[in-house]
């Protein structure tokens, strides 16, 4: 079974660039370029450079003793909270300005829910002198204010999405029609692994550095390059694609996603899209989205602004169809006490994001001399209000 | 012959006209099509609304939002056109996302159309390479013409490949944009247009996006075979109801 996108852009049945004629011209000279660039040397160093030097790569692979102990199996945390802007996001925003570079791109546009990529996505424009405009839900930008201060500073225009619900899968449309309207100068890089084909995949590549040093750190520590289980929670399928890239070929290494059950899978808000999807079309993509029978796509909900998305990226919706990956389903209440435990016992406080993937150590049982690497992929300091208000602290 | 083929070729400053079924009302279906053949539209495009319609400014965006907050589905719509070709006989298209019509079965959404009598469809994110390679033998099965778009990015070989696997007419996007975003036409779609007429395409070109009123449509009409008018008609609807849409074509036609 191959799991990596076939030469059409398909990871099985999923996937695809189902897009207006409009987008043609730029998503077809993406695709045409896309592995080119990234394999030119020029290209490869400036990346390896800017991780290293800017975003302060490698991230930590950390023995979580104290988690450990509690949870009775061997618990490492890959560190991508600690990355400059504080999440893993940023490994695709560089990856994708430097491509836009080389595109002869000079304008750039985002989509963003919690913040946490137009933040990256500000900080990569800001680093290349670009022009940047970050589209937002009405209701996000209220919600997420130190974010959208973020952005504002670091010189981006921040543009509120006001159509439909006025979050994320609303901010991804206005940056779509954005692009159509300009199709000449503007890129667009979108933060998860979503979209028309080739995106799913380059997004994946940027990722997939988490699992390239997984498995030299863990061959360091361990003395194997292949833990048992990885672990990532799963929005659009970013963080999860890259910690699951170099080890979906790997029989011996269970994957496990963790999805926003929000107020419980079967509350009506929720955003666990592998138990709530079917097949349907998404912001140009085939793959598992929530939506009514009548094909319209209905409002996910969970806690976590970044997981508040109604689809999965293609390469999870077919990890799941074909059974290579375990799908966990963890509620707002959960991953909320999973962020407090890991505070309490690592002193990490995590993105509530990463503390959905936490929280299955409650639930899912590991033998003790099992390996289990959890991507940890954002700090929690964007949070801290939603913490405050849950624990009232 | 399709209707669609049979008007191209008898007519030429087609005028075309885009609704968002279930708006205003839920019921306004029947008589906006009733009321546009009468005053004198040569062609309509029903438009199934969807949740996210990613080609679309906030005009139709609006009608589409609030013609399903009316409880417009893809069954009640055919339910509502069922008796249509008894009282209205130019060509109708049905115009939507793609989504909704694999939801419903591309194979049993096609039968139905041809049922009604529906002549053709319009799904902006369908994509070539996927018509041909899946749905096209449907399509031709159940007498359906298929519309492709085309922009003034769209390179000369791809229009050609658009060209060849059309067989009704070409959608000329006019300029790069969503719908319902410009007012008035420059110098740049005047090239576009002089360079798509050189091209002698085998398919006739309806010109939409951006057309508004009777300079627009003129401009638009002088080398294309037609003219697709939206935004403008649903801000009508918007602001008038559906009791006067023949004022609306008069101004158009003036
Ligand atoms: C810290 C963090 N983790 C995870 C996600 C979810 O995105 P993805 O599934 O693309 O990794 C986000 C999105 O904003 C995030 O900020």
């Amino acid at each position: 079974m191959n799991y990596n996108v076939d030469e059409k852009g398909y990871y099985g049945e999923f996937g695809g660039a189902f897009i207006p004629e409009m987008l043609y011209p730029n998503v077809e000279n993406l695709r045409q370029q896309y592995l080119i660039i990234m394999a030119e040397p020029s290209f490869k160093k400036e990346f390896d450079q800017l991780l290293k030097d800017y975003v302060g790569r490698p991230s930590p692979l950390y023995f979580a003793k104290r988690l450990s102990e509690k949870y009775n199996t061997k618990v490492y945390l890959k560190r991508e909270d600690l990355n400059h802007t504080g999440a893993h996001k940023v490994n695709n925003t560089i990856g994708q300005i430097l491509m836009a570079k080389r595109l002869g791109k000079t304008r750039i546009i985002a989509e963003t829910g919690a913040g946490q990529h137009g933040v990256a996505t500000a900080t990569v424009c800001a680093l290349m002198g670009m022009e940047c405009i970050v589209y937002m839900g009405e209701i996000d930008i209220a919600r997420q204010a130190p974010n959208v201060a973020r952005m504002k500073m670091l010189g981006a225009e921040v543009r509120p999405a006001l159509s439909g619900s006025r979050t994320l899968k609303d901010a991804t449309n206005e940056a779509i029609r954005d692009w159509i309207n300009n199709p000449v100068d503007t890129h667009y890089i979108i933060g998860s692994a979503i979209g028309p084909h080739p995106y799913p995949d380059m997004v994946t590549r940027f990722q997939s550095i988490i699992s390239e040093e997984i498995k030299w750190q863990l061959k360091e520590k361990e003395g194997k390059e292949n833990p048992d289980f990885v672990v990532a929670c799963i929005g659009g399928g970013s963080n999860a694609a890259g910690t699951f890239y170099h080890f979906l070929h790997e029989k011996e290494v269970g994957i496990i996603a963790v999805e926003a059950a929000g107020k419980g899978v079967d509350s009506g808000e929720s955003a666990a899209t592998s138990v709530l999807g079917k097949m349907g079309i998404i912001h140009g993509c085939k793959t598992l989205l929530m939506q009514t029978i009548d094909g319209q796509i209905t409002e996910p909900y969970s806690i976590s602004a970044g997981l508040d998305y109604p689809g999965v990226g293609p390469m999870h919706a077919h990890l799941f169809k074909t059974g290579r990956a375990e799908f966990i389903a963890v509620t707002d209440d959960e991953a909320m006490q999973a962020g407090m435990v890991l505070s309490k016992l690592e002193g990490i406080i995590p993105a509530i994001e990463s503390s959905h993937a936490f929280a299955i150590l409650e639930t899912r049982k590991f033998k003790p001399e099992d390996v289990v690497v959890i991507n940890l992929s954002g700090r929690g300091d964007k949070d801290l209000d939603t913490y405050i208000k849950y624990f009232k602290l | 012959m399709n209707r669609i083929h049979q008007k191209l070729q008898a007519d030429n400053k087609i005028l075309s006209i885009y609704f968002t079924a279930g708006y205003p009302s839920l019921n306004d279906t029947v008589k906006i099509i009733q009321d546009l053949e009468k005053n004198g539209v040569d062609m309509i495009e029903i438009g199934l609304p969807f949740s996210d319609p990613l080609a679309d400014g906030p005009t139709i965006q609006a009608s589409s939002t609030q013609a399903l907050k009316n409880g417009m589905t893809t069954s009640l719509l055919f339910q509502q056109l069922k008796d249509i070709r008894e009282s209205v006989s130019i060509p109708l298209i049905l115009m939507g996302y793609f989504n909704p019509v694999l939801q419903y079965g591309v194979e049993d959404f096609c039968r139905k159309c041809q049922e009604i009598g529906i002549d053709g469809l319009i799904l902006p994110d369908l994509p070539l390479d996927v018509y041909q390679e899946n749905y096209e033998a449907i399509f031709n099965k159940y007498g359906l013409v298929n519309v492709f778009l085309i922009t003034p990015q769209t390179s000369d070989d791809r229009i050609d490949q658009i060209d060849a696997a059309s067989d009704g007419f070409i959608y000329m996007v006019s300029s790069a944009s969503v719908t319902g975003s410009q007012d008035g036409f420059g110098n740049n779609q005047e090239t576009y247009f002089q360079r798509i007429a050189d091209m002698k395409l085998k398919n006739p070109q309806v010109v939409g996006f951006g057309i508004s009123n009777s300079e627009t449509f003129q401009q638009a009409t002088k080398q294309a075979k037609g003219a697709i008018i939206g935004s403008a008609f649903i801000k009508f609807l918007t602001q008038n109801g559906v009791d006067k849409i023949g004022d609306f074509v008069k101004g158009i036609r003036k």
